[in-house]
C-alpha cells in the first residue's frame, strides 16, 4: 500500500470515526436538557428518570469523542506535516478557538455529570447550557477549517511560493463556512435526534410502552424531526453554493462530464464504468435545481485537466446515499408530524417505528456519505486549487503500520463503545411498573 | 516580550498544567494499576477513581491547548516535532484513547471481570502515555528534532538516553504527583488506612524520583551536553528551586501536612519545567530554530493572544468551579 492511501485511510478511520461520536456530543446534551428542562416545568419524575438514564450515556459517549478526537490534532502533524506547517498560522485561530470551546464543554461535563446530586435542580440545569452551546461552537470552529480547504483565502504566496501576509480572520469567515457549519450541526442533531429516538422505537416493538419509552422516544425525534427539513433546504444551498464556487465538485458528485448548458439531473442509479446506470433523468433538472435556470451553463469534469479531477464514481454514489437517506428522513419526519397534528399521538403503526429504528442508524450513514462527497470531492487537492494531498503528506517511513495498528484500536473501540453503551442499566421510573 | 514568546509562554502554562492536573490523573492510573486484586485494591480504587472523575477530562484539554497552539504560533516546530516523532506520539495517542476509554467504560460497568478488563486498560494505558510523551520531551530537549519533516531517524529519535530518562521521569513524577494529591483526599474521607498507604506511596515514589533526576544529571551531560548547558546556566536557579521544593514536599509528606505537600510537589514539577524553558531559550529546537524563526506572523499570534484572553475569562472561573464542586463532594468510604 503506497503511503499516501495509508495516511488517507488512517486520516478517514480516524475522522469517520470522531465524525459520529461528536455528532452526539453536540446533539445529545441537547435532548438531555430538553427532557431535564420538562422535569424542572412539568415536576414529572419520568422526564428526569429519562435525562438521568441519558446523562451515563453521555458520560460514556462524551469520554469515547473527546478522545478520538484528540488523536486528530496528533494526525494533522504526523501524517500531514507540510500542509500544517505551510498553512498552520492561516487556519490555526479556529482551532485555538475550538480548543477553547472543548474546555468549557469539558469542564461543564465534569459538573453536569457529577453534580445530579451535588447541585440543586435549577443550577444543575444550568450547567447544561454552556455543554450545548459550546459544542454547537466547537463543530462551528473546526467546520470553519474544512470550509477553508474548500475555499481557501486569508494569505498570498511571496515568489518563492512561502505563504505571506497570513488573515486567519478572513481564512475563518470564507466564502464556504456558512452553509459548511450550518450543514454540519445539523446534521448532528438528526444523527444524535434519530439514535436515541432509535433505541425507543426498538423497545416499542418489543412491547415496552409505557410513558417511559414512549417520552424516551418522542423528545430526540421531535428535534430530529424539526430539524430535518430544514436540512434538505440546507443541503440545497450547499449543492447551488457548489455550483457557483466549486463547479468541479458539484460536477463529480452528479457524474457530469461535459460542460453544458440545460444540464439533466440524473436521480438514483448507480455510478459504474463512467456512466450511471439506471437512473431516472430530468431534463434540465440539474441547471434548474443549481441556479434556479433550465438553459443555465452547468460546468462539468471537462472543465478542469484529468489529474485535478476527483473520483467520481466513490462520490457520485455516496451523494446519492445522502439524499436517497435524507429524503427518507424527512418522509418518516413527516409521517410523525401529521399523526401527531391529527391525534396528538404516536403511531401505533409497526413500520413506523421499524423505520424508526432504521432511522437511527440511516442518519449517520448519511452523515459519513456526505462526508464522503466533501473530501472525496476535494481530492486531488488538500487545499483546493493550492496544495495536493500528495505535497501535504508525511515523507516518514513506514506509514502504513501506524494505519494497522490503528485498525485494531478502532475495532477494539467501536466493540467496546457499543458494548458499554448495551450494558447501560436501563432506568425505569418509580411509580410506574416496568413492562415487559 | 514578543508576542511570539508570549504566546510560547502560554504554552507553557498549557504545558505546565498538563503536567500538574493531567499528569497527575495518569500517576491515579499507575496507582490503579498496582493496587492490587479486585478485593485488596477496591478501597484505592474507589478513590482513585472519585477523585480524577469529575476532573479528568478538563485535565485533559490542557494537551488539546498545548498541540495547537504550538501548530498556529510555531507551524514549522509543530511540523517538524509531530513528522520526526511520529511513532512515539502514535503511541501517545492511543494512550489518551485507552485511556479515555478504559476509565469511562469501567465506570459504566458492573460486574468484577469486566471492571477489571477496562480498568486494567485505563491503568495500563495511563503508564504508557507519559512514558511516551517523556520520550517525546527528551528528544526535543536533547535537540534530536531537525527542522524540516520527517528529518530525524525514526526509532533513534526516541530511543535514546535523554529520552528513556524523559519516560522514566514522566512516569514518576506523575505516580508522585497522584500519591501527594490522592494523600490529602484520603485523610478527606477519614480513611486513616487510605491515608497511610498513599503516604507511603507518596514516600516511595518521591525517593525514587528523586533518584532518578540524580542519575538522570550524569544522562544529560553526557547525552544533551547544550541542554546541561542551560539548566547548568540560564536554567540554574530554577533548577535548584525544584530540587528544594522536591525536598520540602517529601519533608511535608513525611510529617503529615498533605495540603501543603501538594504545593511544594506542584512547584517542583513547575520550576523544573520553566528550568527546562530558560535553558532551551532562544531556542524551540536546539541548534536548529529559534523561537522568531519559528514563529508565525505577527498578524496571526495577536489573533490567537486575544481569542485566548477571552478565552480565559471563560475557562478560568469555570475550572475553579469544578474543582471546588469535584472536593466539595463527600469522599466514598
Amino acid at each position: 500500500m503506497p503511503d499516501l492511501v495509508a495516511a488517507r485511510s488512517q486520516m478517514a478511520l480516524s475522522l469517520g470515526w470522531h465524525i459520529v461520536i461528536a455528532c452526539y456530543g453536540v446533539g445529545f446534551p441537547l435532548i438531555v436538557l430538553l427532557a431535564e428542562w420538562r422535569a424542572l416545568r412539568t415536576g414529572d419524575p419520568v422526564y428526569s428518570t429519562l435525562a438521568r438514564a441519558w446523562t451515563k450515556a453521555l458520560g460514556v459517549l462524551f469520554a469515547v469523542g473527546a478522545v478520538s478526537g484528540t488523536i486528530l490534532s496528533f494526525e494533522l502533524g504526523i501524517l500531514w506535516p507540510r500542509f500544517m506547517g505551510r498553512f498552520g498560522e492561516v487556519i490555526g485561530l479556529p482551532f485555538a478557538m475550538e480548543g477553547i470551546a472543548f474546555f468549557v464543554e469539558a469542564i461543564f461535563v465534569g459538573l453536569y455529570l457529577y453534580g445530579w446530586d451535588r447541585l440543586s435542580p435549577r443550577v444543575h440545569l444550568l450547567t447544561g447550557i454552556p455543554i450545548v452551546v459550546a459544542g454547537v461552537a466547537s463543530a462551528w470552529f473546526v467546520v470553519t477549517a474544512n470550509a477553508w480547504m474548500n475555499q481557501p483565502t486569508g494569505f498570498r504566496f511571496d515568489p518563492s511560493g512561502k505563504v505571506v501576509d497570513p488573515e486567519p480572520w478572513k481564512a475563518m469567515f470564507n466564502a464556504a463556512t456558512p452553509v459548511q457549519t450550518t450543514h454540519m450541526i445539523l446534521a448532528a442533531l438528526m444523527v444524535a435526534g434519530f439514535g436515541v429516538a432509535a433505541v425507543y422505537a426498538a423497545g416499542w416493538l418489543r412491547g415496552r410502552r409505557d410513558r417511559y419509552h414512549r417520552l424516551g422516544f418522542i423528545v430526540p425525534f421531535t428535534l430530529a424531526a424539526i430539524v430535518t427539513p430544514v436540512q434538505i433546504g440546507v443541503g440545497d444551498w450547499a449543492a447551488r453554493f457548489l455550483a457557483q464556487r466549486q463547479p468541479v465538485k458539484l460536477a463529480a458528485l452528479e457524474g457530469l462530464h461535459e460542460t453544458q448548458r440545460g444540464a439533466p439531473l440524473t436521480v438514483g442509479g448507480l455510478y459504474i464504468d463512467g456512466r450511471v446506470v439506471g437512473g431516472l433523468e430530468v431534463p434540465k433538472g440539474l441547471s434548474l435545481l443549481a441556479h434556479h435556470d433550465p438553459d443555465a451553463l452547468i460546468q462539468g469534469l471537462d472543465d478542469v485537466p484529468p489529474d485535478e479531477r476527483p473520483p467520481v464514481g466513490v462520490v457520485r454514489n455516496a451523494f446519492q446515499v445522502m439524499v436517497a437517506l435524507g429524503f427518507g428522513l424527512l418522509g418518516l419526519s413527516l409521517w410523525f408530524a401529521v399523526v401527531w397534528w391529527r391525534r396528538r399521538e404516536l403511531s401505533a403503526s409497526r413500520w413506523f417505528h421499524r423505520a424508526a429504528v432504521v432511522a437511527g442508524f440511516a442518519a449517520p450513514v448519511a452523515l459519513e456519505a456526505g462526508w464522503i462527497v466533501t473530501e472525496v470531492g476535494r481530492q486531488p487537492w488538500i487545499v483546493w486549487r493550492v496544495m495536493r494531498v500528495s505535497e501535504a503528506v508525511t515523507t516518514a517511513p513506514h506509514i502504513r503500520l501506524g494505519l494497522y495498528f490503528l485498525l485494531v484500536v478502532y475495532a477494539l473501540l467501536t466493540w467496546g463503545t457499543i458494548f458499554v453503551l448495551r450494558k447501560l442499566p436501563s432506568a425505569r421510573p418509580p411509580q410506574e411498573p416496568a413492562a415487559t | 516580550m514578543t508576542a511570539a514568546e508570549a504566546l510560547l509562554a502560554l504554552m507553557w502554562v498549557g504545558v505546565t498544567a498538563y503536567a500538574l492536573f493531567g499528569g497527575a490523573d495518569f500517576g491515579a492510573g499507575f496507582w490503579d494499576l498496582v493496587a492490587g486484586g479486585p478485593q485488596r485494591g477496591a478501597a484505592q480504587r474507589r478513590l482513585i477513581e472519585h477523585a480524577i472523575g469529575p476532573v479528568w477530562e478538563a485535565n485533559h484539554v490542557w494537551l488539546i491547548f498545548v498541540l495547537v497552539m504550538l501548530w498556529t504560533g510555531f507551524p514549522e516546530a509543530f511540523a517538524a516535532i509531530a513528522s520526526s516523532l511520529y511513532v512515539p506520539l502514535t503511541l501517545v495517542a492511543v494512550g489518551v484513547i485507552l485511556r479515555g476509554a478504559g476509565f469511562a467504560f469501567r465506570k459504566a460497568v458492573t460486574g468484577v471481570s469486566l471492571e477489571r478488563l477496562f480498568g486494567a486498560t485505563f491503568a495500563a494505558s495511563s503508564v504508557i502515555t507519559p512514558f511516551f510523551l517523556g520520550t517525546v520531551a527528551g528528544a526535543v530537549a536533547s535537540g534530536r528534532v531537525p527542522a524540516g519533516i520527517a528529518e530525524a531517524h525514526p526509532v533513534r529519535s526516541f530511543v535514546n538516553p535523554t529520552s528513556v530518562l524523559g519516560g522514566v521521569l514522566a512516569v514518576v513524577v506523575c505516580a508522585y504527583l497522584a500519591a501527594v494529591y490522592l494523600t490529602a483526599d484520603a485523610r478527606r474521607s477519614d480513611d486513616a488506612a487510605l491515608v497511610d498507604a498513599f503516604r507511603r506511596r507518596a514516600l516511595v515514589s518521591g525517593a525514587v524520583a528523586g533518584v532518578v533526576v540524580l542519575g538522570g544529571i550524569a544522562v544529560l551531560h553526557a547525552d544533551a551536553p547544550e541542554l546541561f548547558d542551560g539548566l547548568t546556566e540560564r536554567g540554574l536557579a530554577l533548577v535548584v528551586l525544584s530540587a528544594a521544593a522536591g525536598l520540602v514536599s517529601l519533608g511535608c509528606v513525611w510529617q503529615r501536612r498533605f495540603v501543603a505537600a501538594r504545593i511544594a510537589s506542584a512547584g517542583a514539577v513547575t520550576a523544573v519545567l520553566w528550568g527546562w524553558a530558560a535553558g532551551q531559550y532562544p531556542d524551540l529546537l536546539t541548534g536548529e530554530l529559534t523561537i522568531r524563526q519559528a514563529a508565525a506572523s505577527p498578524v496571526t499570534l495577536r489573533a490567537v493572544l486575544g481569542s485566548l484572553g477571552v478565552g480565559a475569562v471563560l475557562v478560568v472561573p469555570a475550572l475553579v468551579g469544578l474543582y471546588v464542586v469535584a472536593q466539595r463532594g463527600s469522599p466514598p468510604h
